[in-house]
């Protein structure tokens, strides 16, 4: 098992109403972290958390590309996410559109930067949104899939006390 | 979508950019009016008419001290707001701390690779 060097824990703020921004430092270079975010058999190993399986990741990484993020949570419900690369600078900046597959009218345009400083990379995500009301289904959408982990370690622990 | 009064609602009270300025200032320390006027660029009646609405959803208190009156922030209150983002910022802790594991496994490569150590 690989030593786990947490360089802290994500820093989430709402700079403006439409905004989510979304920051953390990586003990790593930054074109490491930038392989791992942009190579489909390495996202599959993190995107999903602790909240279930990534069962498909495609990436096509060039300006009018499209990506797509399948996750199975543990209460077998599907989650798809999907957009299209706008811009693209390797190892520094991508700029990609994001649509929640449940919710297809609030789409999204996410900026992600990598930058290193000492051997550290921060990489932040800027998720802009057009209102107010889709940046805020935005982040229920975590808070449901937050509830959904804890339903899931509950049935654990009842498994484990039958 | 039904909404809460704006005075009865945290959320809905932060929602005004202004009064996140006013939050901003006061959560360096206890100010007077005038210092926020001076801040913000408004006109006082403005800035008290979003103290007022800050005040009623209990974001920030006020005290009298001699002539002044001096507002202060009440991070309690503005708690839901924080355990609303908190959970989402969980759901990204979880997902980071898996790509450290992926990142330690990349940089052991490239050192592999490289060959000089190990």
């Amino acid at each position: 098992m690989v030593a786990q060097t947490s360089s802290g824990t994500a820093t989430v703020t709402l700079p403006t109403d439409e905004q989510i921004l979304i920051t953390r430092e990586f003990n790593a270079p930054k074109h490491l972290v930038y392989e791992a975010y942009t190579t489909p058999e390495l996202v599959k190993r993190w995107w999903s958390g602790q909240r279930g399986e990534v069962t498909l990741a495609e990436i096509d990484l060039r300006v009018g590309g499209m990506w797509r993020y399948v996750m199975v949570a543990q209460g077998g419900f599907e989650v798809g996410f999907h957009g299209e690369y706008r811009e693209i600078v390797p190892n520094e900046r991508i700029v990609s559109t994001e649509v929640y597959e449940g919710m297809p009218d609030g789409e999204a345009v996410d900026t992600v930067t990598f930058s290193e400083a000492d051997g550290l990379t921060t990489l932040t995500i800027l998720v802009q949104h057009t209102l107010k009301e889709h940046r805020d289904a935005h982040i229920n959408s975590g808070m449901e899939a937050g509830m959904q982990e804890s339903m899931d370690a509950l049935e654990q622990v009842a498994i484990s006390l039958r | 979508m039904a909404r809460a009064a704006t005075t009865t609602d945290a959320f809905n009270a932060v929602a005004e950019p202004r009064r996140r300025e006013i939050l901003d200032v006061l959560a360096g320390g206890e100010r007077p009016v005038n210092d926020l006027v001076g801040a913000l660029g408004l006109a006082q009646p403005q800035v008290s008419k979003h103290l007022r609405v800050l005040r009623e959803v209990g974001a920030v208190e006020v005290r009298d001290v001699g002539r002044q009156r001096l507002y202060r922030l009440n991070g309690r209150a503005l708690k839901p707001i924080h355990d609303w983002v908190k959970n989402y910022e969980r759901s990204w802790s979880e997902r980071f701390d898996r790509l450290d594991v992926v990142l330690e496994e990349l940089k052991q490569k490239e050192a592999d690779d490289g060959g000089a150590d190990e």
